[in-house]
């Protein structure tokens, strides 16, 4: 007989069986499955949204902490309201689109930004059974789908007619084709280590004895995660990559022009990228939806908080990076360091533990020495200040 | 240390440690120190200084204001508009019938209270002075200027003694610069000598 | 050629500024500042009232630290009118000034990294200390920022021992804030890629075009008011001058916070000597209360301060009436502007902002 625990971790996948029997009753089998995907397809629709609406609060909240005040806390209890405020601002502003702007295209960029995000979604391993959709290229699809989001950036930024616009823009395309690089190849020693592209099947690679075979504790998963995790937030356009979005330079960037529901759809489609990347990091390099004693669901929703937060830190502790620097960091650094991490990765399938992770330590002390010799503008000087009587 | 990034992780720890002591610490040291207006609010210290107010006696009547317009001078924005009453005769009564101050232009400089030389505009902490638009209830009248000498001793305890006393002592010393009536009899000089000093 | 406005209206520029750059395409090649949008006519007013009444309006110039300002204008009718200090008011104003400089110090260095993108949380940290000395100020002279403190011979309302404990309490808690700033911001790797080697200006540049205050400082000239002329009591303090050797941003930054150690220092030792006495000249009460009898003799003065911008000046010619005659404010803001091009071209346009943020102009003054 099956413990409590497991009813509580299949209490998803029970529903939707249950449902499913409900309607079997007297409807035919392709309507079921057509019903089935629609169920996924209908959670995830609403789970994205409400994730993106909750996520703003969470961020207003461990801001204001970090910064040493109460975040939003007027809109009900401790701010539960606030989103629901917003939405309903965003919803009725005025819809401005400038005379000569592209109308056509001015309108399908955000839909173009939205819908990938939410893609994203179906490959994404909540729990033990549930992940939506479980292709075997799950991984391949999320790179692809993910790459996608540049384009309507630019379809943004030319579609308002505005110089600053598409500068921004531009700036914005470039940034997030040049972290794509060091991304894709990041995440390539998870495939490696687990032979295959099927998320599902990398997390169960991960198990074992008391959940010390996450590949974070792996020195090539380690350097791993670090760059796919920088990566991930300068795909996301958060501090400190935040060029796109920073106030205080002078290009507002791409949507600039936008207003109202149609900037609410960047807004959304940010956050939402914020964490489908977030569940893939963890889903690649912690272990999944893993753990003792807690429905997996539960770990899988905890884990990405985690990495949500620490995104959140970010934000509130760095200053951004300038243009030049940002792009220097992704070519220069990260995309090297991603290379030596393959290597470090074929290095740990050929030999013992020990040796592995004594070579493993020595390959990768050599290599950082090297590339912070070369990239001497990163460096900190050292500067000397005289006091004078 | 001089490993490369290690300012930034000093800078994120940081952060973490004021994340987490601004759920423990008191306001006084290094908590979150935000005051929930308006359901909480700070009483004013003494000294703070917005808009003037004047100050009477006892009753409305009785106001301490001359209406000498020295401080209608000396203002430097120069939103202070006074209008002598005059009694029946025509004659200066001493007194203001008009004393108006233009809110929108008061800088809260305090020298209308500097120079008045009959201690009687001060200036007061009241800071919630609202108005639903600019050309309404922004000049505020003598009605709504005048306040009482409690109100005074509740906002500014040190200064209202002060003035108090200095006030006595100036009294006393125009009673004792009287010379008393001649004396008609004993109990009359019986009665000046016992209703002397009070 | 690409001609941008960073208009009046922007988040960075500190006030309603205006900078209309000459860009091909990311460098800078052109730049000229444009402000007066928000001239009040301080000097003209000034000429139509009498001397007491212009201190309110002085501490509207420079209005983050408007008690240096207090003192300029303080001293230079003094020097006019030839009026003596006690020594007890001429601590208070030491430790009033420097209490001043170090809110503007932080203030300056929280804005500067708000500029940079650290989303409001240095400057939310320095405004929990700035918190703290406005709140000792609203006790002491009755306002937070307009305080209207000081009078011609002395100050206007004495320091009790409960503000005076006060001061200690701050003085000594704020090199924990200090630490925590700097193992903040200080070795930060993006900070230093932003900041170093952006904006250098040499020493002869600075000297050549009238710099003075901290960007003087940073460029390596040892020149401190403070310590050349030595005015009020300044010349008993035992105080060190921080000097930089780059001239860049990042010295401009970190010299602003050596100094706001320095100012610490000094009010340690400030709250320790001061002596009772009295706090106001002889004439001072009546001046105060007629100001239209106060007449200084004909003649003209110009009296300085150091105050954390730089050099402020103030020059008053007076005629024998109750109203000066002329009244011109040597503003450091103004004067520290005009090396902004030079410092700009051939750097990037994010830059222009940060540099323009370590100048630290502050609008008020700068139009006056």
């Amino acid at each position: 007989m099956r413990g409590v625990e497991f009813y509580v971790d299949m209490i998803f996948v029970t529903a939707k069986a249950w449902i499913l029997a409900l309607l079997g009753r007297f409807l035919p089998d392709w309507l079921i499955v057509l019903a089935s995907i629609t169920i996924s397809g209908v959670a995830i629709l609403c789970l994205g949204p409400v994730i993106m609406m909750y996520l703003t609060l969470l961020e207003r909240k461990l801001i204001g902490r970090i910064q040493n005040r109460y975040g939003p806390n007027r809109v009900g209890i401790w701010g539960l309201l606030q989103p629901i405020a917003d939405g309903i601002k965003m919803f009725t502003k005025e819809d401005i689109v400038p005379a000569k702007a592209d109308k056509i295209v001015h309108l399908l960029a955000p839909i173009a930004i939205v819908v990938p995000a939410l893609m994203i979604f179906l490959v994404v391993p909540f729990g033990e059974r549930m992940t939506a959709v479980n292709l075997n290229i799950g991984l391949l699809y999320f790179i692809a789908v993910s790459s996608i989001t540049i384009l309507p950036i630019f379809m943004g930024s030319w579609a308002s007619r505005n110089k600053y616009s598409l500068l921004g823009g531009m700036r914005t395309a470039a940034q997030m084709i040049s972290y794509e690089v060091p991304m894709t190849l990041a995440v390539v020693p998870a495939i490696m280590m687990s032979q295959s592209l099927a998320t599902n099947t990398i997390v169960l690679a991960q198990a074992g004895d008391y959940d010390l075979h996450w590949f974070i504790f792996t020195p090539w998963g380690l350097v791993g995660f670090i760059i796919f995790f920088l990566c991930a937030t300068a795909e996301c356009n958060r501090p400190p990559f935040d060029l796109p979005e920073a106030e205080s330079e002078l290009v507002a960037g791409f949507h600039t022009e936008y207003s109202g529901m149609k900037f609410a759809l960047f807004y959304m489609a940010e956050y939402m990228n914020a964490f489908t990347l977030c569940a893939i990091a963890a889903t690649l390099f912690l272990g999944g939806w893993q753990g003792p004693f807690l429905p997996s669901w539960m770990w899988f929703f905890g884990k990405t908080f985690v990495l949500i937060c620490v995104m959140i830190w970010f934000r509130g502790t760095f200053p951004r990076f300038r243009v030049d620097h940002l792009m220097g960091f992704a070519w220069k650094f990260l995309l090297p360091l991603a290379l030596v991490n393959i290597l470090l990765t074929a290095l740990w399938q050929f030999t013992s533990n020990l040796a592995a992770w004594f070579g493993s330590i020595l390959v990768l002390g050599v290599s950082l020495w090297i590339l912070v010799r070369l990239n001497r503008a990163f460096v900190p000087e050292k500067r000397s200040y005289p006091l004078e009587g | 240390m001089t490993l490369f990034g290690w300012g930034v992780l000093k800078g994120m720890g940081v952060t973490l440690k004021n994340f987490l002591t601004s759920y423990f610490r008191k306001p006084d040291e290094g908590g979150i120190f935000t005051v929930q207006y308006p359901e909480e609010r700070e009483k004013p210290v003494e000294n703070y200084r917005n808009f003037p107010f004047l100050v009477y006696d006892g009753t409305p009547e009785k106001i301490r204001c001359v209406a000498c317009g020295i401080c209608e001078r000396e203002c430097p924005p120069k939103c202070i508009h006074i209008e002598m009453e005059l009694d029946a005769a025509g004659k200066p009564a001493r007194k203001p019938a008009v004393f108006d101050i233009d809110h929108g232009l008061c800088m809260n400089c305090g020298m209308c209270e500097e120079v008045c030389p009959f201690d009687s505009i001060f200036m007061d902490h009241a800071f919630e002075v609202t108005a639903p638009e600019r050309q309404k209830n922004l000049v505020r009248h003598k009605k709504e200027l005048s306040k009482s000498n409690e109100y005074f001793k509740k906002i500014r305890p040190a200064l209202a003694s002060a003035v108090d006393q200095k006030r006595k002592a100036a009294e006393e010393k125009k009673k004792a610069a009287v010379p008393p009536p001649p004396p008609q009899s004993a109990g009359g000089q019986a009665q000046t000598t016992a209703q002397g000093p009070q | 050629m690409l001609e941008i406005n960073f208009g009046p209206q922007h988040p960075s520029t500190h006030g309603v500024f205006r900078m209309t750059v000459q860009l091909e395409g990311e460098k800078i090649c052109g730049l000229k500042p444009v402000f007066g949008y928000l001239h009040r006519n301080h000097e003209q007013i000034a000429e139509n009232l009498p001397y007491a009444a212009i201190m309110p309006y002085t501490d509207r110039l420079d209005y983050v630290n408007a008690l240096a300002n207090n003192f300029g204008y303080a001293l230079t009718v003094e020097k006019l009118a030839g009026l003596e200090v006690p020594e007890r008011a001429e601590y208070i104003r030491v430790i009033m000034a420097e209490l001043s400089r170090v809110v503007n110090h932080v203030t300056v260095i929280g804005f500067m990294l708000n500029d940079l993108g650290a989303f409001f949380t240095p400057l939310l940290y320095a405004f929990r200390e700035r918190e703290r000395i406005l709140d000792l100020f609203e006790a002491v002279t009755g306002s937070r920022l307009m305080n209207n403190y000081f009078c011609f011979g002395g100050v206007k309302r004495d320091l009790t021992n409960a503000d005076l404990a006060a001061i200690r309490k701050i003085v000594s808690r704020f090199p924990a804030f200090l630490e925590e700033f700097e193992a903040l911001l200080t070795k930060n790797e993006i900070l230093c890629m932003r900041c170093q080697n952006i904006g250098v200006l040499s020493g002869k540049a600075a000297t050549n075009a009238g710099i003075t205050g901290p960007v003087l400082r940073a460029s390596g000239v040892n020149y401190d008011i403070r310590k050349v002329d030595g005015y009020g009591v300044y010349g008993r303090f035992d105080f060190k001058v921080p000097l930089g050797q780059k001239g860049d941003v990042y010295d401009r930054f970190y010299v602003r916070v050596l100094e706001i150690r320095e100012s610490l220092k000094i009010l340690d030792q400030a709250l320790t000597q001061i002596p009772q006495g009295e706090i106001m000249n002889k004439r001072s009460p009546s001046i105060l209360k007629i100001p239209r009898n106060f007449k200084p003799p004909v003649g003209e003065a110009y009296g300085r301060v150091e105050s954390p911008k730089g050099e402020l000046g103030f020059y008053v010619v007076s005629d024998g009436t109750p109203q000066p005659w002329r009244y011109h404010v040597r503003a450091p803001s103004l004067i520290n502007l005009t090396v902004l091009e030079e410092m700009c071209l051939g750097q990037k346009i994010a830059d222009a902002i940060i540099i323009l943020g370590s100048i630290d102009i502050v609008l008020g003054e700068t139009d006056r």
